[in-house]
């Protein structure tokens, strides 16, 4: 039983402690007192800051699936540097994953995604990789990735059909993970939300009213949000299956900057 | 030394002298007690013909609500209101001051003062402090010109808009007004519409909370503060009682003091003539 | 050497920062439990949130172990669903390996035993441990994040917890009070308590809210119920 040990020959006492007459090397402890065994490292120092990112992504439940949506725009910095980054995938025909956050993250875990999605159907026992399953496997790696002080800077929105009902599930960066019917990462957690909310307080929604609802918040977003795009991508997964989309492009009305005048 | 002969004439503008004592605290690990913000949700909207200005009611130490039912649409004249974001004791102080100010303008033209004197006395003040007086500020009112919104940041830069949002419910609240305002609303509209606002700050910013305060500034007539427009939220009720029976706290000492009662004879003196004070317009 | 940032705080300016990598989230949340003669009431908010924000308003942060356990855990809401699960497993290994589930006491041990492992790199949560002990008495267990636990009869934990003990303290424990008598305290009384203790909690932390996710655990199995908070 590899879990309990091996209970005949136990591992030592203090197996990742330090040798007799040694001190123990604290994580973040750089002070270099004391003798060591071996020298005084911190973590290991990983790029942890994030690099070309992209923004919000909203996720809405309606009666008989969801939509998720993000727009296409990568910045570098401050500066709005690629304008095609697809951030909504199909995994199967059950699940629909977006992402906000590093983009290479993203790509990095995307690629691993479809390799288990291609490992799955090799199998070939006709079983699907289910939203749940997904959900919970993403915050597994998000988790181990946090602990190791090494982070995969993103937000996950897992969007599907879960035996015929439809899920939605949001995970963080440190491994966070929530089930609900309205989600939103980046700005759109504080503009988006509030929005998606109050429609869902009022009923359930069908899926072209969800849709009309996420296309007001990606307008709401791109008058405020600095690193959001008018061009955006609308993914919908039902019983029916996962359809993406083509890009949209948002209509804006600046018709307001003319009412406004310092004197 | 202070005497009823020389009165010490306190100096004008704030004392500094304990700066470099608390500094110094501070540095010994003994930081500064920690102020009242007012993490909330202010908002001002201009419609067909005047302003309304709205807010919540929650006043915030940390994470721990420290006043259920604040007021946080302060009076600056008749003709215009302004609320206030930020640490509670600066957005009171400098609405006061500024409220005193316009009052002797006022007195002194004998004329309606214009919003935009509000809005370069508040900035002024603000830019002054360089951000330490930690007010946030969403002025509104109507004046001959018209009506106003003026939206005043700590560092004393300013904001002319036909609807601005402050505060940490900020984001929430300015969501609802770019998806739904517009140019020359009724007032009907637009209160729905601040309601809405205030409401998405309440419900989805934690710094905000508890009731829904409106005011409507028309452009005709007097201004109409609208304290607790809806109470957004009610306490939930209690299934048991928590009162105690007699003798239930321990009394650990007494003593008596006898009262000596001695007659005195006091004569009322007679009021007198007094002029009536101007009364706010 | 003089530096802006050392010698003169006052003149700093906030210019380019470096994001520092935060391991741990607060994600709020407060749990209450009693335990009476033959039950223990375990209750939490289902409010889930970060910074100023709520994350969703159902999360429910109550975790059935067993027919006589239940964990209630709060504070970094990842630590939380790794904790949860690493016990979760362990609970069905044991039953496994004895062909019997844990006994709430055994939990308890197990679970403080779980948190010192992490002693230097601790799983940020409040836990509270609510069941029947083998005698059929309702206990309740309280942890610090690394692993102290103290058997009790009432415990509040979680972002509001500092501010409703005293309350537990006084209607429970009785005390600070003069010519009162122990006496058990019945279940209705006890669910009472934890609602109205919530509704306070509500009014003035702002982590708490949203509805009480409760479980009542007695000899016959664990009842749920719901009750509504404010949602500002």
């Amino acid at each position: 039983m590899a879990f309990m040990g091996d209970m005949m020959n136990p591992a030592p006492f203090w197996q990742n402690g330090p040798a007799p007459g040694a001190f123990y090397n604290f994580p973040g402890n750089s002070s270099g007192f004391g003798p060591t065994t071996h020298p005084v490292q911190e973590f290991k120092a990983h790029s942890a800051t994030p690099i070309t990112t992209t923004t919000t992504v909203i996720g809405v439940k309606f009666d008989k699936g969801c939509v998720v949506a993000a727009d296409t725009l990568g910045s570098y910095g401050t500066l709005a540097r690629f304008r095609d980054c697809p951030r909504i995938t199909k995994v199967n025909d059950l699940i629909l994953l977006g992402n906000g956050g590093d983009y290479a993250d993203y790509q990095y875990l995307k690629d691993i995604i479809e390799q288990k999605i291609i490992d799955e159907q090799c199998i070939g026992d006709g079983l699907l990789l289910k939203p749940r399953s997904m959900h919970c496997w993403l915050t597994r790696v998000l988790y181990n990735k946090r602990s190791k002080m090494d982070p995969l800077w993103s937000n996950y929105v897992v969007a599907g059909m879960q035996d015929g009902e439809p899920f939605l599930g949001a995970v963080d960066k440190l491994g966070t993970a929530y089930e609900d019917a309205a989600i939103a990462t980046g700005l759109g957690a504080y503009m988006a939300t509030p929005l998606i909310r109050e429609a869902l307080s009022v009923g359930t929604l069908d899926e072209e009213g969800a849709k009309a609802l996420v296309r007001k918040c990606m307008e709401v977003l791109f008058y405020r949000d600095a690193r959001a795009f008018q061009r955006y991508q609308l993914g919908v997964v039902t019983a029916a299956g996962v359809r993406i989309e083509d890009l949209a492009e948002l209509k804006h009305d600046w018709s307001l900057a003319h009412m406004i005048h310092m004197k | 030394m202070a005497s009823i002969l020389v009165p010490e004439v306190p100096a004008p503008g704030f004392s500094f002298e304990n700066c470099q004592r608390n500094a110094f605290l501070a540095q010994k690990g003994f930081p500064a007690p920690k102020a009242t913000k007012t993490g909330t949700t202010i908002v001002g909207i201009i419609y067909a013909d005047g302003v309304i200005l709205g807010a919540d009611t929650r006043a915030t130490e940390n994470t721990v609500v420290s006043d259920k039912n604040c007021q946080k649409i302060h009076y600056l004249a008749g003709n215009m209101y302004c609320c206030g974001a930020g640490t509670a004791a600066d957005t009171e102080m400098t609405t006061q001051t500024v409220a005193s100010q316009l009052e002797l303008q006022r007195l002194h033209t004998g004329r309606t003062v214009p919003v935009e004197t509000a809005a370069t006395l508040l900035k002024r003040m603000l830019f002054r402090y360089q951000g330490y007086i930690g007010a946030a500020l969403v002025l509104g009112g109507v004046d001959r010109t018209g009506p106003h919104i003026y939206c005043i940041y700590p560092h004393g830069s300013v904001d002319k808009l036909p609807y601005a949002t402050m505060g940490s419910g900020s984001l929430a609240a300015m969501a609802v007004f770019e998806s739904g305002w517009k140019p020359n609303m009724s007032e009907e509209e637009g209160k729905k519409l601040v309601r809405d606002a205030i409401a998405a700050g309440i419900f989805n910013d934690l710094g905000s909370g508890s009731n829904v305060d409106l005011c409507v500034i028309r452009n005709t007539g007097p201004a109409q503060y609208l304290r607790t427009y809806e109470e957004a939220n009610v306490k939930g009720k209690k299934q048991g009682s928590y009162r105690y029976a007699l003798g239930t706290t321990a009394v650990l000492k007494q003593r008596v003091i006898p009262l000596e009662v001695t007659s005195v004879n006091i004569s009322s003196p007679q009021p007198m003539e007094v002029e009536p004070t101007h009364s706010r317009r | 050497m003089l530096s802006v940032n050392g010698n003169f705080p006052e003149y700093a300016v906030p210019g380019a920062k470096q994001v520092r990598f935060e391991p741990y989230a607060d994600n709020g949340g407060s749990i209450v439990a009693i335990a009476g003669d033959d039950y223990a009431v375990i209750g939490a908010d289902t409010r889930l949130s970060t910074g100023f924000s709520i994350y969703t308003r159902e999360q429910k942060k109550l975790f059935k172990l067993s027919e006589k356990t239940v964990l209630g855990a709060t504070g970094c809401w990842c630590d939380t669903l790794t904790l949860t699960r690493l016990l979760s497993a362990r609970m069905q290994m044991y039953e496994h390996e004895h062909n019997k589930s844990m006994s709430t006491p055994a939990v308890a041990q197990m679970l403080s035993t779980m948190l010192y492992y992490k002693r230097f790199f601790p799983y940020y949560v409040s836990n509270v441990l609510a069941g029947l002990d083998a005698d059929g008495k309702g206990c309740v267990y309280s942890y610090d994040p690394i692993g102290h636990c103290e058997r009790s009869n009432y415990r509040a934990g979680g972002s509001a917890g500092a501010q409703l003990q005293p309350l537990l303290d006084n209607q429970i424990g009785l005390k600070n009070m003069q010519n009162v008598t122990e006496a058990p305290l019945p279940r209705e009384k006890a669910l009472a308590l934890l609602k109205d203790v919530f509704i306070s909690a509500a009014e003035r932390d702002i982590y708490t809210g949203d509805c009480i996710y409760i479980l009542i655990i007695t000899a016959s199995g664990i009842q749920e119920e719901k009750f509504e908070l404010r949602k500002d």
